[in-house]
């Protein structure tokens, strides 16, 4: 294969005006995933998550991938997987620690059924692979206000519990002595988890999610210690993530996730290096507290 | 004149069948520091869960600046044992401190120069304020500490409740928050009750103490507590109270312990 070949099948950017007209549906789309896959992932870094996140996405897969199967809206199928899944995570512990095994269980189970139901679907093979590695297929209408109503109900409940959730997940012991009802916005928190997650699988593919979700709050936490300045770039670097993937993506014929990942990637490689910059190692006299998990 | 700070009566705590106290009676006034002591499994965590009404009592009652406790009340500052934090924590030492004052409240945390106000006062108070704009997860756990007696102080509370504050801290830094929650009492006239398994820190500032041991409890001065005598009685068992070089070692009769004030009795 050649070299020009090879380059020719990632980008054609032929015709770009006219595909730009067919997938602004799916530039909102992102636009709002980015929003919420921001703040969301300001508390899954914080709350040490990330593994929860990859295992309610695989579940949320198999619920889609159920959908798809029975003819019903895919959409509804990834968000009852994801809902169910974060709800059993929730009961299942509090803390990261606790429920990381039960995660562990439940995940491959997911990701079996998924691939059954997968197996069983008679249907388009786009939409099959589109839900694990995410798709680029216009999103229609519905859909959108769909999204748009998930992504409406995440931020106003985020906005609500944002303090006492940022104190809960800092010490959860400190809180729960200030009067912070830290029993209940766990299992509140994973519920919110579970939409932002299966808004994100109707786009990025469930083995993706972790790109958005975590990702640019994790690069964001490397330049800013600021409480308000963290999730504003957080925000900024998952949109820019997912509509600069979609619009890169627009032009070639592999689907729209390599282009997220690798955006979201670089966005957390340069912060990673702003940050060694800014503060080589730390202060002086300042060793790193994180052995000292006393319980 | 002000209410006591920290008022039991009668108070008492049982498991079903085991009782960990009972008949405690303790005015705590206003500027008092109170150290509580006791052996393990003593009930000294279970008497900080009630002052911060998140346990009953099995019988009595409680009152702190003269009100009945609940959950989160505002009369109470506390500070916890040093826990390491995060180096990627998205806070400043201002924002951590600032958890404090308003931590609790629902809503988003935004900017607020009345909680700024508060904050630089007690940054100032606990000697924090050259690094109030560092990230608290790459403080050292003596600064960190400092941070989480300022968080306890900055909504002016009644009573400062600290949970083994000094736990993991080299001497050095011990020494140093033991003489900040000491001067913090002095400036804002709030009683401390000090929760410790070491004496010896706070021992130069300390008022009286509660001594928490099988099922009963002696107050008093250190000097009337802690001594041979009263704290065989309390055990019903031999335990010498030994002073040695300025501080105070007691050891279990039966199995001496080098440690101060560790598995005294069990």
């Amino acid at each position: 294969m050649s070299a020009g070949t090879g380059w020719n099948d990632v980008f054609d950017f032929r015709d770009y005006g006219a595909l730009l007209d067919l997938v602004h549906n799916s530039l909102y789309a992102g636009a709002l995933l980015g929003l919420v896959g921001g703040l969301v992932g300001v508390f899954v870094v914080a709350r040490d998550l990330p593994f929860a996140v990859h295992g309610i996405s695989e579940l949320s897969f198999a619920g889609a991938a159920a959908a798809l199967l029975l003819g019903v809206n895919v959409v509804v199928g990834s968000l009852v997987g994801s809902v169910l899944a974060a709800v059993l995570f929730g009961v299942l512990g509090v803390r990261a620690k606790e429920h990381n095994s039960a995660i562990g269980v439940l995940m491959p189970f997911g990701l079996g059924l998924g691939v059954l139901f997968l197996a069983l679907y008679q249907g388009r093979s786009a939409n099959k692979f589109g839900l694990l590695t995410g798709q680029i297929v216009a999103v229609d209408d519905p859909q959108l206000v769909s999204l748009a109503v998930i992504a409406a109900v995440v931020v106003a409940a985020l906005a609500v519990v944002w303090r006492p959730l940022l104190f809960a997940s800092l010490d959860p012991e400190l809180a729960a002595a200030r009067g912070v009802p830290v029993r209940v916005l766990s299992p509140v928190f994973m519920l919110v988890l579970g939409l932002a997650v299966a808004m994100s699988v109707q786009i990025v593919g469930a083995l993706l999610v972790l790109a958005l979700l975590v990702t640019p709050a994790a690069a964001a936490v490397r330049v800013s210690a600021s409480p308000f300045l963290v999730p504003v770039l957080s925000v900024a670097f998952a949109v820019t993530a997912v509509v600069g993937g979609t619009l890169l993506a627009l032009g070639s014929s592999i689907p729209i996730s390599p282009y997220v990942t690798t955006v979201s990637f670089a966005i957390y490689l340069a912060c990673r290096l702003v940050g060694r910059v800014r503060r080589p190692a730390a202060r002086a006299g300042a060793p790193a507290p994180a052995a000292a998990h006393a319980h | 004149m002000r209410p006591p700070a920290l008022r039991l009566r009668g108070a008492g705590l049982a498991f079903g069948d085991r009782r960990l106290w009972s008949g405690l009676d303790l005015d705590v006034e206003p500027g008092e520091f109170v150290a509580v002591l006791g052996a393990n499994g003593a009930g000294k965590t279970s008497l900080l869960k009630v002052v911060l009404g998140q346990r009953p009592l099995s019988a009595g009652t409680i009152e702190v600046a003269g009100r009945p406790v609940r959950r989160g009340g505002r009369d109470i500052g506390y500070v916890p044992q040093q826990r390491g934090l995060e180096p990627t924590t998205p806070l400043r030492a201002r924002d951590f401190v600032r958890l404090g004052l308003d931590g609790h409240r629902w809503g988003p945390l935004l900017p607020s120069r009345r909680a700024d106000a508060a904050v630089d006062r007690v940054l100032a108070a606990v000697g924090a304020t050259s690094y109030a704009d560092a990230p608290v997860g790459r403080l050292s756990g003596g600064e960190q500490q400092r941070l989480r007696v300022a968080q306890g102080i900055v909504g002016d509370p009644a009573l400062l409740l600290c949970d083994e504050p000094l736990l993991s801290l080299d001497l050095h830094h011990a020494q140093a928050v033991s003489r900040l929650v000491d001067r913090c009492r002095h400036d804002s006239g709030a009683a401390v009750l000090f929760v410790t398994h070491d004496i010896n820190p706070v021992l130069p500032y300390v008022d009286r103490v509660l001594y928490l041991a099988a099922g009963a409890f002696r107050i008093g001065p250190p000097a009337e507590v802690m001594t041979s005598a009263t704290l065989s009685e309390l055990y019903g068992s031999p335990v010498e109270v030994v002073e040695s070089g300025g501080r105070l070692l007691v050891v279990g009769g039966a199995a001496p312990s080098p440690h101060p004030h560790e598995e005294v009795a069990t």
